[in-house]
This record gives structure tokens, sequence and C-alpha cells, in this order.
């Protein structure tokens, strides 16, 4: 393009030299980012995207070896870069925000401190004006009282703050460009919004960016220009409305598709109900963390729960489950008292209600294959294998550990484990949240395709509206422990009755395809 | 912050408490006679004997005695060493100067040594060198460390004093031998801490900022590394208590580690019950010095 | 899975040793635990003295020298081998029994009889191993029985402590709540769950402590409470010579390299062990 780009990259190779094995992450990648521009690397775990965007500031990580016909940035050659031109380079003409500012930033210092550690280091003012300058760059960020919060810790901080804190840090050298790399993952959906607003703020102030995010649907909101990355490699670089309006590539059409959504409704008509909470309540110590919740789940149905982190969901599902009791109300499982007995009463109500955690790691005993785990939830001498095939599993997985499995493979485990005793009700809590968009969209299909065929209801616990949406039947939204709104999906997400529900559905970044 | 600091000093208490009694059940576990007990290789005549039992009220019921055992334990009443002919806590109060020399400078040595080795040795070669020599040190029995240090540097070269506790120069060789198993665990705990640190985000943040390897290796990571190395005190403080045992039989110190074994060798249980209980006093202190560390390094640990 | 191991040097010895070096460790412990069984394979008498030949230093007839009595010293190494690893092992199969118990039973069990069993457990665990064993012997009298005993009882809450925070973890574990999913008694959730995952890293644990015992009974050796003379104990050796340490270093830094070699040795292949263990069980 022209001679003006900030940064040109060409042919760049990241190889990872591990003591028993070569990892190449990133295999050829060429593109360049003009001043003002915001680009987006898109892709899953593993594409190389991070390593990308991290090599670019010479930080590709231990071990790692960068080769590149070409890699200028400000007009200078990096591959020439000493370790000093680097340090000179990084928080000063590149700065860099990665995911979750609680861990990001150091949780041992105060944030004004992390802040005005870049303005010593690149000698912005003299010290006495550091304390000031940083206030001002969090005021710039819009974090209020910055005197106060500067004084203060990450933890003390919400997601929020943390986050915008960490923006300020990023900023605080007047770096001309901005790598933020998966910048809003780890944040409930209205505090993404108001994040992604502030990018959206710096970018229209002339800062250049370059985001990074395995989520299309969130940077295509900003972005000029998607790369999209698959195995190291770039598979699509197109301006963010022809992408839009049509990828070339099968891997990008496949994102598009699972960023956009698609209902997954069922014919039947919900049955009988299988589990109804009355007037749940729980407190811990002085908290109320769940006030008087009522759900009914019907055989056949599947019934969403959102909310955001906090909101008392998870709690919800162990007082379903029966793991905790309720400090007041009622749980009925098939019409029996399920909470307020013993457990011996609950145990042969059991294998009727099956739970999927978000992490299915831990919920596998570590020592046990596949077969065995699968084995155990099925009655005596019943083979596995069908079972897992079912579930869209190979039959070479029968003898590996869990942690030989990728995410959905282990995933899809759990849900061969939680099917083979026939439940009629499973509950879901946050069962695809760690997973790749795309294998999101399978696991929900199976899901779904479980619901169709055995009528199992399904208690789906979510913080993501949009999964919400494609697969469940009816919703109910928890603020605070309280079920704010309820009813048929369509419905609460057309025309949303409480104020809440609102802001989490405006907040929800969501892929307006024209075709 | 006013709670969790009187918790800590109710439990610690309770942990003198607990000490005491155990070595009061010590007392009266010991096989013979409790009157043997007390006096172990003392002189035993019928006068003692008839002291030992006014003193120990041994002709009061159990609770009776326990309660004064408790009661004169709390006013520094350790009772009477039979073998030594004097006041518990005069023998151990007169030996406790030179064992503090040496504890305090041994400890000091083993911290500076082992910073030292985790932040300076950072080489790939470096390490692996400073690591195999760490292996050694905490495999090496602190006594035969003591030996070959006396056979070079004294008897060879005659460079320090070989036995006794006369001026700065006879504390050199016993608090190199106390200190560098110190050092040897508290590099390898220091350097993992440093390398965990490192590989958090945080640490990638930093950098992103333009800062050296030494500086966030030093303003940011080290802080970090702290934290389980103040876990290593109260172990340290297990290593020291050990060490005076042996390593002032092996330099011929005075000190309370010579006072104890001469008491466990003759029996001579009161003596051996003080120190007990002194040890669990110190440990308290320590336990307390290191949860306020944790609170001063971990801003996080402050909420109440 | 992380655990705390007894020694925190050796927990958190952050050395990967090439297998040359765990083939060579491995092998000396084999030669140890073979004299330890039959001394007499590699060395003649360990108590015939030879006044004419008083602490000679090492050579082909006598490879670590001779003592002051004349004996020879590798021949008492070697014989010394029983003594030491067998009060090692015994130790530690007490330690290693009574905590498995203590710690089973009180991560187990409900919380009150669980908060009284680790407070004395922790309180106990403070001590400062040395001191423990010393207030042992003090009760009991020196020699070999007392202390074995001495040692395996300081050692206990070491062990309790794991294995109890074990039993938390996997009490705890997502996996163990699934089994619940399965209406699994409470019986059977220990059998197949619990007791495996909390059992497993225990033999490498052991190996660990194993060489903490040994170092702890030379020590205790060393200062004339365990086996008394002639036996040739190594902490025992280690101290008669030196009284000789201006003439004869042989002595007693010879089988102090012994006892050296042997703890090397044991963390070594115990840390292999545990890695090979860790390596198994996480990804």
């Amino acid at each position: 393009m022209t001679e003006s780009a900030l940064v040109r990259v060409e042919d760049l190779r990241v190889t990872f030299h591990l003591p028993r094995r070569t990892v190449e992450a990133v295999r050829g990648v060429s593109f360049e980012i003009e001043p003002g521009e915001c680009v987006a690397i898109v892709g899953e775990s593993g594409s190389g995207k991070s390593v990308t965007a991290r090599a670019l500031v010479g930080l590709a990580g231990p071990g790692a070896r960068v080769d590149a016909t070409r890699l200028e940035v400000d007009g200078q050659d990096a591959r020439r870069f000493a370790p000093r031109d680097w340090r000179r380079f990084r928080g000063g003409f590149a700065g860099l925000v990665l995911q979750d500012a609680l861990v990001s930033l150091d949780p041992l210092r105060t944030v004004g401190a992390e802040i005005s550690e870049v303005l010593r280091v690149h000698g912005r003012g003299p010290r006495s004006a550091r304390t000031e300058q940083a206030h001002r760059l969090l005021e710039e960020v819009h974090v209020p009282e910055p005197e106060r919060r500067a004084g203060q810790y990450p933890h003390q901080l919400s997601g929020g703050l943390r986050q915008r804190a960490l923006i300020a840090s990023a900023l605080a050298g007047g770096p001309r460009l901005l790598i933020a790399d998966e910048p809003t993952t780890a944040l409930d959906a209205t505090v993404q919004a108001q994040i992604l607003t502030l990018l959206a703020e710096r970018r229209a102030a002339g800062e250049t960016l370059l985001l990074i995010s395995h989520d299309l649907a969130v940077v295509a909101r900003l972005a000029d220009r998607v790369l999209v990355m698959k195995d190291g490699r770039i598979v699509e670089s197109a301006t963010t409305r022809a992408l839009l309006s049509g990828a070339d590539h099968p891997y990008t059409r496949q994102l598009i598709a699972a960023g956009s959504g698609r209902r997954r409704v069922s014919t039947a008509e919900p049955g009988p109900v299988v589990a109804e909470a009355t007037a749940l309540r729980k407190v811990y110590g002085d908290r109320a963390v769940v006030r008087d919740v009522d759900v009914t789940v019907r055989r056949g149905e599947i019934v969403g729960l959102v909310g955001e982190s906090g909101s008392g969901k998870t709690t919800v599902a162990q007082l379903l489950f029966g793991l905790v009791e309720p400090t007041s109300g009622q749980v009925r499982f098939e019409g029996r008292r399920f909470s307020g007995v013993p457990e011996r009463a609950r145990r042969p109500l059991r294998r009727r209600l099956q739970f999927i955690a978000q992490d299915p790691l831990s919920a596998f005993d570590p020592r046990w294959t596949v077969r065995r785990i699968v084995a155990e939830a099925l009655p005596r001498g019943t083979a596995v294998a069908p079972l897992l095939e079912r579930v869209g599993l190979d039959g070479d997985v029968l003898d590996r550990y869990p942690r030989q499995l990728s995410g959905g493979q282990r995933q899809r485990v759990a849900i061969a484990r939680a099917i083979a005793p026939r439940p009629s009700l499973i509950i879901c809590d946050e069962p695809v949240s760690a997973l790749d968009v795309s294998v999101q969209a399978q696991v929900l299909d199976l899901l779904a395709g479980i619901r169709e065929s055995d009528g199992t209801a399904l208690l789906f616990i979510s913080h993501d509206l949009g999964v919400i949406r494609d697969l469940a039947d009816r919703v109910l939204v928890l603020h605070d422990g309280r079920v704010v709104e309820q009813g048929p999906v369509q419905a609460v997400f057309d025309r949303p009755g409480h104020e809440y529900t609102r802001r989490l559905l405006a907040a929800v970044p969501t892929l307006e395809v024209s075709a | 912050m006013i709670r969790p600091i009187l918790r800590r000093v109710g439990a610690g208490v309770l942990v003198l408490w607990a000490a005491a009694t155990a070595a009061y059940l010590a007392l009266l576990a010991a096989p013979g006679d409790t009157v043997d007990a007390i006096i172990g290789d003392g002189a035993d005549t019928p006068l003692i004997r008839a002291q030992i039992i006014q003193e120990w009220h041994l002709d009061r019921p159990a609770v009776v005695q326990y309660a004064d055992f408790l009661w004169r334990a709390v006013h520094g009443d350790l009772g009477r060493s039979y073998l030594l002919q004097r006041p518990v806590a005069e023998v151990i109060g007169g030996q406790l100067a030179p064992t503090l020399k040496l504890a305090a400078t041994a400890a000091g040595f083993g911290i500076l040594l082992a910073l030292v080795l985790a932040l300076v040795a950072r080489r790939p070669w470096v390490r692996r060198l400073s690591s195999t020599t760490e292996l050694v040190l905490v495999s090496t029995p602190p006594f035969l460390i003591g030996i070959v240090l006396l056979s070079v540097f004294s008897f060879r070269l005659g460079w320090f004093p070989v036995s006794g506790d006369r001026g700065a120069a006879a504390l050199v060789l016993p608090a190199i031998t106390m200190g560098l198993p110190i050092a040897g665990t508290l590099a390898q705990v220091l350097r993992d801490g440093l390398d965990r640190a490192l590989e958090e985000p945080f640490a990638v943040t930093a950098r992103s900022r333009g800062l050296r390897e030494r500086s966030v290796l030093v303003r940011h990571a080290l802080k970090h590394a702290l934290l389980p190395a103040v876990t290593m005190l109260g172990w340290s403080f297990g290593v020291l208590i050990g060490g005076t045992v042996i390593i002032e039989q092996v330099f011929g110190r005075p000190g309370l580690g010579q006072v104890t074994v001469q008491a466990v060798s003759s029996s001579d249980l009161p003596v051996v019950l003080a120190v007990v209980i002194l040890a669990a006093a110190v440990f308290v202190v320590i336990n307390t010095v290191t949860d306020l560390a944790y609170l001063l390094i971990d801003p996080r640990l402050r909420r109440s | 899975m992380t655990i705390a191991l007894t020694r925190p040097g050796t927990a958190r010895l952050n050395l990967r040793v090439p297998r040359p070096g765990v083939a060579a460790a491995t092998l000396f412990l084999a030669v140890a635990l073979t004299a330890a069984i039959g001394p007499s394979l590699f060395a003649g008498d360990p108590l015939a003295a030879d006044p004419l030949h008083v602490l000679e230093g090492p050579s082909g007839r006598h490879w670590f020298g001779t003592d002051q009595l004349g004996r020879d010293v590798f021949a008492r190494v070697v014989h010394g081998a029983r003594h030491s690893l067998s009060i090692g092992v015994a130790a530690t199969l007490i330690a290693v029994g009574s905590g498995i118990l203590i710690g089973l039973i009180a991560g187990l069990s409900h919380r009150i009889a669980d908060e009284a069993l680790s407070r004395s457990v922790d309180a106990l665990s403070a001590f400062p191993l040395v001191l423990l064993a010393l207030l042992f012997i003090a009760i009991a009298g020196p020699g070999t029985t007392s202390l074995i005993v001495a040692i395996g009882v300081a050692l206990i809450p070491h062990f309790a402590r794991v294995v109890r925070a074990q039993t938390f973890v996997v009490r705890r574990a997502a996996y163990v709540t699934h089994a619940v999913a399965f209406g699994a008694a409470r019986s059977r959730l220990v059998l197949r769950h619990v007791l495996p995952n909390v059992l497993g890293p225990v033999p490498v644990l052991a190996v660990i402590g194993l060489s903490e015992a040994i170092l702890l009974a030379a020590g205790l050796s060393f200062l004339g409470l365990g086996p008394q003379p002639p036996s040739p104990e190594w902490g025992a050796m280690i101290s008669e010579g030196r009284g000789y340490l201006h003439i004869a270093w042989w002595a007693s830094v010879l089988p102090g390299l012994v006892v050296t070699a042997t703890i090397i040795s044991l963390t070594v292949v115990g840390r292999f062990c545990q890695r090979r263990f860790e390596g198994r069980e996480i990804a």
C-alpha cells in the first residue's frame, strides 16, 4: 500500500522450540496497518493470533524464534532491533492491553504505581508531575474519582474499572499503536460494551488499533479490516463490510454463522412438569444470594437462566441440583420433595437428574479413562461405543484420559455421561463458555438434538444471551438474585420489559450480516 | 484488620497452652515414677525426693498438679534442674545469648545468599550449577558441612578457631554451616517463585511498557516470589533450632543446643520441657511475624 | 494436583536431573539396599580392630582408610547401611501409616472432629522435627528402638497434613460431586474416588520422607542418641571420627559423603517419580 504504513509485516513466522517438540505457531503471515486504522485479527484458540500480535512488540514468548522477510514498525526495521530499541519502542510506540486486568496488572501494586511506571520508564514528565499525570490518564479512560482509584489495588476495582486502568497504563507512554489482546473477554456483556465504546473513542481520537479476539461479533463494530487466522495462517483478509456481506473462505463463513446465531426450535410441545422450585431463597452470612426465585421446567423444554457474574445463577443451579440446601423455599423433582430431605431420600432420583459443568476436566476422575467414565453411568454390561457415537465421538477416544482430549471432546464426553442414565432433566452450567465459537455451535446442536430425540428437559445457565437465544424456549433473567423478567425467548428478546434486560440486550455484540 | 490479629493472638495462646500441656503429659508418660523422671540422672536422696514432691505438689490430685504447673509456667518458673542444681529458667536464660547470636547470624547469611543466588544466577548454565549446589546443600547433613569446614579452614588453614565462642571469628564457620541449608532451600523457593511470576500476564504487561528484564524481576516478580519464601520462615526456624542442637556440638560452642543435648542424654526432663515450651513461644512469634509479613506484601489479604 | 511435601526444599526443587543422573541415583540406592541386606557381599568384619594400622589413609587395602581402632572404615560404612537404612525405613513406615490414618479420618470426618485433629497436627508439625524427636528420646531414653519411634512420631504430622489436604481437595473435587449425581453412596464414593486419588501420591511422598528420616537419624546418632557403640551406624561413625579430624579426615568425612549420596539419590529418584506421577495426572 502506501509508504506511510505504521506496521508492515511480510512472511512472519514464529516457531516455539520446546524441550520435546517444535510448535509452528505462526506460519507466514503478511499484513500492514495504516495510521489511524483499526485492524482486527480474529481466530480461535491456537490460531496464532496472539503470538502474531506479541511478535510485533518483540514479546512472542520464551523459546520463540521469530522470522520475517519484513518486520517494519514506524518505518524502522524491527528485525535489527537491539533489546534497547525494543524497550524504547514498547510502551512508547506501541501499548499492549491484555485480557483480564486482575492478572494483567501487577496485583501487588496500586493502579497509580502501574501507570506511573510507564511514565518513569519513558521519561514522560518530571517525577513530581507523574502522580498528577496518572490521574489525568485515569480520567481520560473515564475512571471516576481518579485520585482515590489511583491509590487502590486492582482487586479493589470492579472488572470494568480495572480494564480501564489497564488501558490507561497502556496509553501512558503516548503510543501511536494500541494493541488490545482479547480486551473484553473476561467481562460481563454490559461492561464489555462499555470497554468497546472506550476503544472506539480512542480510535476516533486518531489512535491506531490492533484488536485480537476470538469473537468476530465483538470486533466487527470497531474494525475497518479483519484478518481471519486459522492454524497460524491468515485465511482471509478483507474490510469488515466486505467480510460480512460475503466471506470467501469457508472457515470465515463458519465463524460468521456461529456468531450470528441460529435458533434451534423444537416442534414438540412441552410435557408435564419435571422440576419445580418455589420461593427459593439462599442466604450466605448476611447476604441473600438468591431471593424468591421460582423456576418450573417441563419435559422436553429448554429453560435458559441468564445473568451476569454475581447474579446468583450458579447458586440457583446448586439449589436445584440438591448440592446446597435452600434457606427457605422448596425444590420438587418429578413430583417428589428434593430439598429439605436427607441425601438418602434424593439418591433414588439422582440418576434422573444430571449435571454438565463449564469445566469438564475437573468433573472427571483424573485416573479414569473415557471408557470407564461413561461406563459408570450406564447399566452394567452396556456397550459404551454407541453412546459415544451419539455425541459425535470416535471409538479411539475410549482409552484416553480426559486431559488428553480437546475442550470440545471433553464436553461431549460430559454430555454422553449425562445422557447415559436417560435423565428427565439436565442442568447445564455454562457448558459452552470455555469453547471456541465453532465448537460451541456443534455442542449446542448436540444438546438440541438430545432434547428433540429423548424429550430431556434442559435448564441452561449462561451469561451469554446469544447462546440462550439460539437454544432456549423460555428464559429467566436473573439480577441480584432475583428473577427480573421471564417469558418465551422470542418475546423477551424482542420486547424486553425490564430495564436490566434492555441494558443486557443492548450490550450483546451481534453480527449484522448484510446478505 | 483487628479481628484477624486477635484471632492470631488467640491461636498463639492456644499453641502455647497445648505445648505446655503436651510437656506436662510427657512428664506423666515417662516410664517409672514421676519423681524419677524429674530427678533424671541427678543426685537421688530422700531429701531431694521430698523437695520434688513438695515443689510439684505430687501429693495433691493430678488436676491441681496440672493447674499449678501451668500457673508457674505463666510466671516463668519452669522448675529446677536437679542435674545442674539450678532453676531451669536460669539455666536457659544464661545460654540464650550465644544461641541467638548464632541463629541470627546464620539466618541473615542464609537469606542474603538465597537472594543473591535467586536474583543473580539466572543464565541457564549458572542456574543449573546453582540448583545442583542447592540440591547438595539441602541433602548434606549439617554436621558434615561443619566437619568439612572445620577440617579445611580451621585445621588445615588455621583461619578460624576450632571451638568456643570468643570473638567474631568463632562465629563465622558455625553461621555458614547453619546458613547454607537455609540458603539452599530459600534460593529454590525464591527462584521458583520468580520463574512463576515472570510467566504471569502482569509480567508481560510490564515488559510491554518497555521495562528492562532486571526491572521486571526486581520491581514486579520479587514481591510475588517473597510470598512463598515468607511461608518458609517457620520452616527455617525449625532448621535453626535443629541446627543449634547439632552445630553447637560440632563447634564446641556454648548455648541452648548444648544444654538441650546434655539434658536429653541425662534425662533432665525439666530442662527439656522448658526448651519445648520456649520453642513453642518462639514459634508463635515467628508465625505472627509471618502473617503480618503476608499482609504487608499482599494487599489482597488485607480485607478482613 | 499440587502436593505439599515433607521437606520444602525438595518439594519445590526445580531441578530437572538428566536421565543418566536418575539412573546413577537408582543404581546407588540399589547398591545401598543390597548392602543393608547382605553387607558381607561387599566387605569384611566391621568390628575387627587392628592396633597396628590405626588411622591409615585410604588405600587399596582399606578403601576408606581405617579409624582410631584400626577398623576398616569402608566395612563399617557398608555394614552401617543396615542400621541407618532400617532405622529410616521403619520410622517412615510408622509415619506414613499413622499419617494416612489420621489424615483420612480428619479429611473425611465432620467439622468438629476435623478441626480438633487438624489443629493438633498443625501444632505438632509446627515444631522442629529434631525437637520432637529429642523430647521423645528424653522420655524413652536413647537407643535404636526409641530412635525409630522418635523419628517416626516426629514425621507423622507431615504425612497427616498432606493426606488430609489431599482428602479435602478430592472430596470437594467436581468429579466427586458428579459421582453424587449418579446417586453413589458415601462408602462407594470414598472407595472408588477418594481413596485412590488420595493414596496415589503417597509412595512418592514416602521416598522423600525416607530421606528426611535418614538425615534425622544420622543427626541424632551423631549426638550419641542412637545405636550405641561399637555398632557401625553412619551418624555415630561421623561423630566418633570427629575427634581425629586434624589427622584423619576420612574417618568422618567419607561416611558423611555416603550419607549425602544416599539423600541426594533418594531426592533425585523421588522427584523423578513425582514428576512422572504428576505428568500422568496433569496434561
